[in-house]
């Protein structure tokens, strides 16, 4: 297969002033540390499944610096982010328990154990497109509330290439440049949805390209690279966030491992394949532009990789203490009232289960 | 306290249609709860094709009652995604057969969003559906959703039969913490009865009713099926045949208590729903009245049905309907059943 060649860029987001000013030093040092931990994290959890510690992990290599950069670009205070089941890079930047969000992955619960509502960040969804009406919902639900001084809290909704070609896609950016709501669709152009190609699932090659239709701005961005996601996603949330609705960020990237623990991508892509068309790893990138920079050295960059295998060594720790939770908990979730019906069927698993 | 149930008890019985009913009552959850929000297709300016919203934009302004794209998933979606920010969204599918766009939201995600967070996000939506046929429309808006909301954990379902029922039982909802799938008998929209606004004991509002009262055998109804099953209780009972009509009102959970009671009385069963036979509501009915009055039964659960056929055109629908000379044969064969 021919090398993907990243498009032309696609931008049509007015440019913003108050995000003129880049990144700090130690901003840009913090970005390496979420990069590299988060790169420990996704290849040590793929060894726990080999290990048989967890069932199965979905793999976010290669995506680190789209999910870093647009997990910083946003206030944790105020956002909520509608993830789907490869953001582990995003919940990590955003501050989610990660013993708690791989608890879904060590088949605990579906959800996660993280708690959405204190995190900002919505259960673990697996349904490809899934929450990004939910994003559109409830980033209406910021505007029935009023913008407070700073604007109006926003809804980052994920999604993937393969997502896009899902009809709640549609239904989500038609409702929300109706709506004017302030909601960033956040695509990950990750090449693959399992075995199928973009080029066989996005019918004009950019997802960006479809904003023009429903009226929204949009930006197509290199996704490798962590400064130019979180730039674009910090233009992008301070638009929505002033009132002037939607936007799509088409991040560019490449899913250098398996769609998930369970699948052979020898079965429809070469080695070679991977290697021309992932291009150049996004941390080696970034450490390059740090070098050049002279923010940081090799003696910043081992600190940081020992730290990331350290707090990667500590979660595991998490993961392997988790234990199951009661079977009771099948039943005392399903409502926030629960019925006759439920109770008796509640009851008869105890006796018959917990002879008790 | 006293004097306010005095002053309620005053208040004269209303003559509304169901479609009065219920605008009465969400107009009275929008005043009430200012994080109800009522939205779909046609229900702001235009009040909604069977006018069920009429006026409330007008009164709650467009904020509060709104007109959404021509997209069912996108409502439910979206609807979810406001109960997540802490709104009580009462949405509104056009008909039945609408819903079936809207089924993987409501599925996937509606009835499962408080369980898979752990309690964390509820899911307080009320989704209004006109539901159930005879009204000579188009295709897809005469069918009977309820076995399939009723099998999806996480939903609860709900139908009234009457105005009165209509306007109490939305409040209900409305009120709850749940999803809960509200099913409007469409054909009943039009028909008048009395509505007492006043109810004094909420927990009134839970599980069936008894319609009518008899005790040769009980027919189990829900929706529009109810005031059929009570003119055929009045055709029976010129023969001297006492029928019991129980109104199931709640699809999920269904009463089980309140059947056992009254089949344990009158020993008979028949059930009348108008949406396909095979693995209709009316086979729970029966396999809970067979489990709980087994040693009473005179005779197996006898199932009146709509057919195992898509909804027919409306030339047919009068066919398909079960309609009250197929509720009496249904009557019949129970009474006449013999032990072999």
């Amino acid at each position: 297969m021919a090398p993907r060649a990243l498009a032309a860029t696609l931008d049509t987001l007015p440019s913003s002033s108050a995000d003129a000013a880049g990144p700090g030093h130690d901003e840009l040092r913090d970005l390496y540390r979420m990069l590299s931990n988060v790169r420990q994290l996704d290849r040590d959890a793929v060894a726990w499944q080999r290990q048989g510690l967890i069932p199965g992990y979905a793999p976010m290599l290669g995506q680190e610096a789209a999910q870093v950069g647009a997990g910083a670009a946003v206030d944790r205070s105020r956002d909520f982010v509608f993830p789907t089941y490869r953001e582990m890079g995003v919940a990590y930047t955003f501050g989610v328990n990660m013993v708690e969000y791989m608890s879904t992955h060590k088949a605990i619960w579906h959800g996660g154990l993280y708690d959405s509502v204190a995190t900002r960040f919505a259960p673990f969804q697996a349904v490809v497109g899934g929450s990004v009406l939910h994003a559109v919902g409830w980033a209406h639900g910021q505007t029935l509330n009023g913008a407070s001084a700073g604007g109006l809290g926003v809804g980052l909704a994920f999604l993937g290439d393969g997502a896009s070609s899902q009809g709640d896609v549609h239904e989500a950016m038609n409702f929300a440049a109706i709506l004017k709501a302030p909601v960033i669709f956040f695509v990950q152009n990750n090449g693959w949805a399992i075995s199928v190609p973009t080029e066989q699932q996005v019918a004009g090659g950019s997802v960006a390209a479809r904003a023009a239709g429903y009226g929204m701005a949009a930006v197509r961005v290199d996704g490798n690279d962590v400064l130019a996601v979180l730039e674009a996603t910090r233009r992008a949330v301070a638009h929505a966030r002033a009132g002037l609705g939607p936007v799509v960020v088409e991040a560019m990237t490449y899913r250098r491992g398996p769609h998930s623990t369970s699948d052979d991508p020898g079965r429809y892509r070469t080695l070679d394949d991977e290697k021309i068309d992932g291009g150049e790893d996004p941390l080696s990138r970034f450490r390059a532009v740090l070098l050049a920079r002279g923010v940081a050295d090799e003696a910043f960059f081992a600190e940081a990789d020992a730290q990331a295998q350290h707090q990667a060594n500590d979660i595991r720790a998490g993961v392997v203490a988790l234990t199951s939770r009661p079977g009771s908990e099948m039943f005392d979730f399903v409502f926030q009232e629960s019925t006759p019906t439920l109770g008796a069927q509640a009851r008869q698993w105890r006796e018959e289960s917990e002879h008790v | 306290m006293s004097e306010i149930l005095e002053l309620v008890r005053q208040t004269p019985l209303l003559q509304l249609s169901m479609q009065q009913a219920i605008n009465r009552a969400l107009g009275e959850i929008l005043e009430d709860d200012d994080r109800a929000l009522i939205f779909g297709e046609d229900v702001g300016v235009l009040g909604g094709v069977f006018r069920v919203t009429d006026g409330l934009q007008q009164r709650f302004g467009a904020n509060r009652v709104f007109d959404t794209p021509l997209a069912e998933s996108g409502i439910l979606g979206t609807a979810i995604g406001l109960a997540m920010a802490g709104f009580h969204p009462i949405p509104e599918v056009q008909f039945d057969g609408f819903a079936y766009p809207a089924v993987n939201q409501i599925i996937t995600q509606l009835a499962r969003m408080n369980y898979r967070s752990r309690g964390r996000l509820p899911m307080p939506v009320t989704l209004r559906v006109p539901s159930f046929g005879g009204i000579r429309a188009p295709e897809h808006h005469g069918e009977s959703l309820e076995s399939l909301f009723a099998h999806v954990p996480g939903l609860k379902v709900v139908s009234p039969s009457n105005p009165q029922q209509a306007y109490h039982l939305l409040k209900k909802a409305a009120s709850m913490p749940d999803p809960v799938i509200f099913m409007e008998p469409k054909a009943r929209y039009w028909n008048k009865g009395e509505v007492d606004l006043a109810v004094e004991d909420t927990s009134s509002l839970e599980g069936s009713v008894i319609a009518r009262s008899g005790k040769h055998a009980t027919l189990i109804a829900w929706g529009a099926m109810v005031s059929r099953c009570l003119q055929v209780a009045e055709l029976a009972a010129e023969d001297g045949i006492e029928l019991e009509v129980l109104d199931l009102r709640w699809l999920k959970p269904i009463d089980e208590a309140g059947l056992a009671a009254s089949v344990s009385r009158t020993r008979r069963a028949i059930v009348v729903h108008e949406g396909p036979h095979t693995a209709g509501l009316g086979a729970e009915v029966a396999a809970l009245v067979s489990q709980s009055c087994f040693d009473s039964l005179r005779a197996p659960v006898e199932r009146v049905t709509g057919f195992d056929v898509p909804y027919p055109s409306g030339d047919l629908e009068d066919e398909y309907i079960p309609n009250i000379d197929r509720i009496l044969f249904g009557v019949q064969r129970v009474l006449e059943y013999r032990r072999g």
